[in-house]
């Protein structure tokens, strides 16, 4: 019984972990078929004429470094904002009593429901009129300040024992110095979620982008690849070279990093 | 107990939390309150009218078969797939926690894949699996004896399409949640129910299952509230050529933030595109009181 029980959960995995990748091997053997080979019916797995033209094209046509480098800069912006501000926020309403704290830390929980849909037309007047559209500050702007962050922080501080506060202040520490020296030494795994999410965010930040950047120049990752997929929308075999360089870089990171992943899901899981 | 105010502190209090206010006030609160008061215009960037119409915007929602159609579909592909994707990533967490630490963690790193891969590259790759006569699913569909689906091309398949996407993509992350709540369960309590003579189908219903209830809450309101506002897998998975908004065949596909967008950005239209916002923003408000509500009796260990 126990047996046939456990021979049973394998299969399911087995075939779980097919489907999940299923795609990515279909992504990376159509990435080196010529495209007459992809819409050959019935499809062949591994490819016939293995060819190397649809990366050299991609190389050649796409700016897929710029587009990689402008993600970048725009993800980095909007993560030190974000730390920044979270951690001295988050700070501040876990460990300090100031008139107002309960009011205004519900205030800013509650803007958590509003969609980024509700925002994104005011903003886009904004950047739209002090003539910012197609910069790095217009792309990273709604980017600079979020709740999450603050919500997280204060959830994670708040179990930092206040003795210890307290103990630092008795030894003449200033505030931000017991902030910097002792508080954020202990928040390390708060931090590093927080840069994984907001980091996420950013990198799959996809309506804010597509309609603050004209030129190519600023495209990010996502859209320089929707755009590219545009102009060359039947030509399967480039749009799966191109998705193949687009997902790397991540993966790698995913890979290096994975232990850190899981434990800052897993910390917003409890945390919640 | 109330403490005493120390108005040193105070001051610190308000140094630390300036940064967040000035940056939270631009970005999140000000765009908040303009979009409400551009709720109540008329306003079109092109023509550069700006009226004050009142309530019409929202008057107008109850006349607008397209957004009927995008609510219907929206809340279509959120009771669908919110729950079948934290059925699966359950089951697989409950499967991966019976094995051994080194495999359990490789495989839950395979199933952790799609969740970091780029939207918009998968949502391609996934658009040309679902071809209809070059593509692998349906060759693979057809080893099962199922022919014929026009998936993206069929009015009745394409959102259930960019369903199987959504799903594929975010078991992985839901999975890893459940598995690390599970892993929390104390030993003790598994063992008991052993001692009891449980089997292990009336272990997980009185004793697994109450205790990641909590877990189960809070996945459930973070996902209604993504699969609420899907976009970009919409967006890729059924633009065309020449300037065609996505959100085709005939609207089938067409969400709620798709047609934000479309009013927005492709009409023009400031003021009625900021009432659907309103409209969306109501949808994400009643479900996640329906969860503080869920959660206000907490499960005690």
């Amino acid at each position: 019984m126990g047996y046939i029980l456990k021979v049973f959960k394998i299969a399911i995995l087995s075939v779980g972990i097919l489907i999940m990748l299923l795609p990515f091997f279909w992504m990376i053997s159509s990435s080196f078929k010529p495209l007459s080979e992809v819409i050959l019916i019935p499809p062949t797995w591994i490819p016939h004429n293995p060819t190397l033209g649809n990366f050299i094209y991609i190389f050649t046509q796409m700016d897929i470094f710029r587009y990689l480098f402008n993600s970048f800069i725009v993800a980095f912006i909007s993560v030190s904002s974000i730390l920044f501000t979270s951690v001295l926020g988050g700070y501040a309403f876990a460990k300090y009593n100031f008139p107002g704290r309960t009011v205004l830390f519900y205030t800013i929980l509650s803007t958590l429901m509003v969609p980024f849909q509700v925002r994104v037309i005011p903003l886009y007047m904004l950047i739209f009129k002090a003539k910012l559209l197609d910069t790095y500050f217009g792309l990273a702007l709604p980017g600079l300040a979020d709740a999450f962050g603050i919500f997280l922080m204060r959830q994670f501080m708040m179990g930092i024992p206040d003795d210890l506060i307290n103990a630092a202040r008795i030894d003449g520490y200033s505030e931000p110095a017991i902030l910097l020296r002792i508080v954020l030494p202990l928040s390390k795994p708060a931090v590093s979620t927080l840069t994984i999410f907001t980091f996420m965010w950013n990198w799959e930040s996809f309506l804010w982008p597509l309609v603050v950047t004209n030129s190519e120049s600023k495209y990010t990752l996502p859209i320089g690849l929707a755009r590219f997929a545009g102009k060359y929308l039947q030509r399967i075999d480039l749009q799966m070279a191109a998705s193949v360089v687009s997902i790397i870089p991540v993966l790698i990171v995913f890979l290096i990093f994975q232990k850190h992943f899981i434990e800052g899901i897993t910390l917003t899981g409890m945390k919640g | 107990m109330r403490l005493k105010y120390n108005t040193k502190l105070i001051l610190w209090a308000y140094i630390f939390l300036f940064p967040s206010l000035v940056s939270l006030g631009i970005v999140i609160l000000y765009p908040i309150l303009d979009a409400f008061y551009i709720s109540f215009f008329r306003w079109n960037l092109l023509s550069f009218e700006k009226s004050f119409i009142g309530l019409k915007n929202y008057e107008g929602l109850f006349q607008d078969s397209i957004f009927k159609k995008a609510l219907i579909n929206t809340l279509y592909f959120s009771v669908i797939s919110v729950p079948v994707t934290l059925f699966i990533a359950l089951i697989i967490a409950l499967m991966l926690n019976s094995l051994s630490t080194g495999i359990k963690n490789t495989l839950r790193t395979i199933y952790f894949i799609p969740v970091i891969t780029s939207i918009v590259a998968v949502s391609f790759v996934w658009r040309w699996m679902f071809e209809p006569s070059y593509g692998p699913i349906n060759h693979i569909l057809g080893f099962l004896g199922i022919h014929g689906i026009g998936w993206l091309s069929d009015t009745k398949w394409a959102l259930p399409a960019i369903m199987i996407v959504n799903i594929w993509r975010n078991i992985g992350f839901y999975m890893v949640i459940f598995l690390a709540s599970l892993q929390m369960i104390p030993k003790e309590f598994l063992e008991a129910a052993l001692i009891d003579g449980a089997t292990s189908y009336k272990r997980f219903i009185y004793v697994v299952l109450p205790l990641l209830n909590p877990t189960v809450v809070f996945c459930l309101a973070i996902s209604i509230i993504d699969a609420l506002q899907i976009f970009t897998q919409v967006y890729v998975m059924t633009s065309g050529s020449g300037g065609i908004v996505p959100g085709g065949p005939l609207y089938s596909t067409t969400t709620i933030a798709l047609y934000i967008y479309k009013i927005a950005f492709r009409d023009l239209e400031m003021g009625y595109a900021t009432s659907v916002a309103f409209v969306l923003f109501l949808l994400i408000f009643i479900f996640t009181l329906i969860q503080i509500k869920f959660t206000e009796r907490p499960f005690e260990y």
